[in-house]
C-alpha cells in the first residue's frame, strides 16, 4: 500500500502559462515512455522477480514514477491553468479542449489515450528487465527532447532536466538488478524427487 | 543548520530541506537494495532518516500534515494547498 506525501519530490513553481509546452509535455504523462507507463510496468513485473534485490528496486522505481507522473501532471496544470480558449485553440489543443477542457488526461503528444500495450509483463524475469532498461533509455531520449522544445522557459526545463537525472539513476539500479538475477538463474540447480512423475 | 532554530527559517526553506532530505532516503533507498551490504550507506540512510522524522515533525506542527498519519486537533489536511497548484510548491 502507499501513504501520499503532500509535497512534490521536486518543485514545480511555473510563473508563465504555456499551453503549447503542455501539448507536448503531456507525452510523458500517458505517454509511451511516460510515468504512467513506467509505473505501471514496474510495479506490475515486481510479482514475478525471482530474487530479493530485483523485487525491491521494481518495487521501489515503480513508487518513484508515481511521484513523476504527479511532477508532470503539475507541468502540464500549471501550463494551461487560467488559459483563455482562444490561446488553447492557437496552441493547437482546440480537440484536446473539446474532450478535456483542461482537466490532465493520459495521452501522448499526438493524442493517443493511454494504453497498456505500452507495457510489457513477458512472464521472463530477463526479459522484464530488459524492456526496464530499454524504457528508461526512451524516457531520457524523451525528456531530451522536450527540453529542447521548452527551450524559452527556464521553470519548466528545472524539473524536465531533474525528471531526466532520474532515468539513468534508474537505467543504473536496474543493470545491477538483471546482473543479480542472471546469476541468481545461473546457480546450479539441485533436483530432488525425480523419481515421482516416473510412476505415471 | 542541522540544529538551526526553525522559527528562523521560512516554510519554503523548511520544505525544501524535507524534499532535499527525503530525495537522499530516496537515492540510498535504491542504492541499497542493488548493494545491500554496503555499511557506509546503511549508516547514511539511517542518519537522513532521523533527520528527516525531526524536521517533518516540526514543519507538520507549524503548517500542517504533510501525510493522513500526522494527528491534529482540526482537520488542517483540506485547508493548506495541493502540491500541483499555483503557489502549492512553496
Amino acid at each position: 500500500m502507499w501513504t501520499y506525501n503532500k509535497v512534490l519530490q521536486y518543485p514545480v513553481r511555473i510563473k508563465c502559462a504555456n499551453p503549447r509546452l503542455a501539448k507536448f509535455i503531456i507525452s510523458q504523462y500517458g505517454g509511451p515512455d511516460g510515468e504512467l507507463a513506467a509505473s505501471l510496468r514496474y510495479l506490475s513485473q515486481r510479482f514475478g522477480m525471482p530474487d530479493q534485490k530485483s523485487k525491491a528496486i521494481l518495487n521501489d522505481i515503480g513508487t518513484e514514477e508515481l511521484a513523476h507522473l504527479e511532477m508532470v501532471g503539475s507541468i502540464v496544470h500549471q501550463l494551461t491553468d487560467g488559459v483563455s480558449v482562444e490561446e488553447l485553440e492557437k496552441a493547437g489543443l482546440g480537440a484536446y479542449y473539446t474532450d478535456h477542457g483542461v482537466d490532465v488526461y493520459p495521452q501522448s503528444a499526438g493524442g493517443v489515450p493511454f494504453t497498456a500495450a505500452y507495457i510489457a509483463c513477458k512472464g521472463d524475469p530477463v526479459a522484464n528487465l530488459q524492456e526496464d532498461l530499454a524504457a528508461e533509455q526512451k524516457a531520457r531520449a524523451t525528456y531530451e527532447k522536450l527540453i529542447d522544445l521548452c527551450a524559452d522557459d527556464p521553470d519548466v526545463i528545472d524539473p524536465l532536466r531533474f525528471l531526466r537525472q532520474r532515468e539513468v539513476v534508474h537505467f543504473q539500479r536496474f543493470g545491477e538488478a538483471l546482473n543479480s538475477v542472471q546469476e541468481k538463474l545461473a546457480e546450479k540447480k539441485y533436483y530432488m524427487g525425480l523419481n515421482v512423475n516416473n510412476n505415471m | 543548520m542541522d540544529n538551526m532554530c526553525y522559527d528562523e527559517k521560512s516554510r519554503s526553506e523548511m520544505l525544501d530541506e524535507i524534499r532535499q532530505t527525503d530525495f537522499y532516503i530516496n537515492e540510498l533507498a535504491l542504492y541499497l537494495d542493488t548493494h545491500p551490504n554496503d555499511m557506509r550507506a546503511i549508516c547514511l540512510h539511517n542518519e537522513s532518516c532521523n533527520k528527516y522524522r525531526r524536521i517533518t515533525d516540526q514543519y507538520q506542527m507549524m503548517y500542517g500534515p504533510l501525510t493522513i498519519n500526522f494527528p491534529c486537533n482540526k482537520w488542517r489536511w483540506i485547508e493548506e494547498p495541493w502540491p500541483w497548484e499555483k503557489g502549492g510548491s512553496f
